[in-house]
């Protein structure tokens, strides 16, 4: 496989909504190959606008981001499916299927990606025992707490080897015993190779967490340190 | 670009039939499961699927009920043709031929002078003053008549004008007919027709508004179901799912209704055409709403299927665009 230096390029990247308010403006910055990136900002400051634009839900009003040699952009229908098989999503409110057993809503993402029954029963059990939530894979998400309705939104992040996991704001609606479980296991994730993209309002993991920093605020990258802390 | 351990990392890669195969299994079972969790939401679609079923089955067996009620209608309309008593056979014959050799004329039937006096009779056996009366003249006083049925009401005033041209002359050119009840009758049989003809297209408007209302409503209450299901679309979206793929378990969700739904809607009228099979054998003269439904049954049932699964899956199909657009 090529690897690209820069992974993921925003190139001058800017939203304007037809109410014609702001919610990016110019925005430009890389993210190299299994780095660990946290990107944090007021409320309203365009973190939730970056990633959809990034994962194709939304196009840019000028600007363009590139996935490694891809303009995200550019993807027709089936393109962005298969663009979106290389990102594993986490988000604050979980998003798990309802109907769907813990197995099973892992084992729909492998399903989505065209995978094999042998593929699904071989690695779903494996990516559980990652998240240590072996013992609930027949329990539907109601039954669990949202520590580890969370562990299952990872597992599922996970199971398909994303080359990117984005978490938005991944510990929003968690204690702090269930929040460092998320962020150990973020930082698991990254050990191993995978490129993390963290948006979070919380202090203390930014600062535990010794990674790079980004700060927008406005629409606009205020900050970018490569060992930021918590400082809007 | 470094893996996580252990996930098996080489996707086992299957032929586009194989994998064509799996991706059906996994819909199918999919759907079936979604039915099934969704027990509520589930219940209540297949009921409001079943009234739409209901209309239409009601609609079916409605529409036989008018036409045997309209064809026997029709039947009870003829028109009558009195010959004059010293008419010959032989003449009321050649008429009753060239009637026959109409078009519209369905059936023709001669009574003769005889039978007519014998149906007269028969008619009138308790009165005993009418049939002295009839005594005391001594002779017949009752011509032959031609009973003629036309293929359709509207026909009997072209049967009429036939009988008042020249044609109904004897061979000496004198006519031999007494009187065309048709005549007497016009009024009468022109305001059937018109009941009837009206009675049609009543029942077609009729038959095409609540067919489109209970499509209407099923489609409605699918594209509740699906917008339920709003959010998790949207996460299938986020996860790389094809739309077919997502689309897929909602129409088989769909198609299970308009199935269920169907098994209902003929089971329910089972009883429901057993308890009005009698009355309406008394009230349309022989037809048994109940055995109609038996003897119509493989086809009524592929109607209610059909309509069911066209409409479930149809509507599931459309309902579903609108959340697929991310």
């Amino acid at each position: 496989m090529v690897e690209y230096k820069d992974m993921i390029f925003f190139d001058r990247v800017s939203k304007v909504y037809p109410d014609s308010s702001v919610a990016l403006e110019d925005v430009s910055f890389t993210i190299e190959p299994k780095e660990f990136i946290s990107i944090v900002g007021p409320s309203g400051a365009g973190k939730t606008t970056l990633l959809k634009l990034f994962l194709g839900e939304d196009k840019p009003s000028s600007g363009s981001i590139f996935f490694e040699d891809i303009n995200v952009q550019n993807l027709n229908k089936r393109e962005i499916n298969d663009f979106r098989r290389k990102v594993g999503m986490i988000f604050q409110d979980f998003r798990l299927l309802p109907n769907k057993t813990v197995y099973e809503n892992i084992a729909f993402t492998m399903e989505a990606a065209g995978r094999s029954d042998e593929d699904i029963e071989s690695d779903v059990p494996h990516v559980l025992e990652l998240v240590d939530l072996v013992n609930k894979a027949w329990n539907f998400p109601k039954e669990l707490s949202g520590g580890e309705q969370q562990r299952v939104a990872i597992a599922r992040a996970l199971v398909n080897e994303p080359d990117v996991i984005i978490a938005d704001e991944p510990t929003g609606n968690l204690d702090p015993i269930n929040t460092y479980d998320v962020v150990q296991i973020l930082k698991k994730i990254n050990d191993l190779g995978t490129t993390v993209i963290l948006t979070t309002h919380n202090k203390g993991i930014i600062d535990s967490l010794n990674r790079r920093v980004v700060v927008l605020e406005n629409g606009r990258i205020v900050r970018d340190d490569k060992t930021g802390k918590y400082f809007v | 670009m470094i893996r996580l351990v252990n996930i098996s990392s080489n996707l086992n890669k299957m032929t586009n039939k194989a994998m064509l195969w799996v991706k059906l299994k996994r819909v199918i079972r999919t759907g079936f499961f979604n039915f099934w969790r969704n027990g509520t939401v589930s219940l209540a679609s297949v009921l409001v699927m079943m009234v739409a079923l209901t209309v239409m089955t009601s609609i079916f067996i409605g529409k036989a009920v008018l036409d045997t009620s309209l064809t026997e209608l029709s039947n009870r309309i003829d028109v009558n043709v009195t010959f004059i008593t010293s008419a010959k056979e032989e003449d009321i014959l050649n008429v009753k031929y060239s009637l026959e050799s109409l078009p519209e004329v369905l059936l023709v039937t001669y009574v003769t002078r005889e039978e007519a006096l014998n149906a007269f009779k028969e008619r009138h056996a308790g009165d005993q003053s009418i049939l002295t009366a009839l005594d005391e003249l001594g002779e017949n006083p009752l011509g032959a008549v031609l009973n003629i049925k036309a293929r359709d009401p509207s026909q009997y005033a072209s049967v009429a004008e036939f009988l008042a041209s020249d044609n109904a002359l004897s061979s000496s050119g004198v006519t031999i007919i007494d009187k065309v009840n048709y005549f007497q009758n016009k009024e009468a049989i022109d305001s059937l027709t018109h009941i009837i003809s009206s009675a049609n297209k009543l029942a077609f408007a009729a038959t095409v508004f609540f067919a489109l209302v209970s499509i209407l409503i099923a489609f409605n209450t699918i594209r509740l179901t699906i917008y339920i299901a709003r959010d998790e679309i949207s996460v299938m979206r986020l996860v790389g799912a094809s739309t077919t793929y997502i689309q897929g378990p909602f129409v088989v969700v769909g198609v299970i209704y308009g199935l269920v739904a169907g098994i209902l809607t003929l089971l329910v009228f089972l009883p429901i055409t057993y308890w009005l099979g009698a009355t309406t054998e008394d009230f349309l003269s022989g037809f048994n709403v109940f055995s109609y439904y038996l003897r119509n049954f493989l086809e009524i049932a592929f109607i209610v299927f059909a309509s069911g699964v066209v409409i479930g899956g149809i509507s599931s199909l459309l309902a579903i665009r609108k959340y697929l657009k991310i």
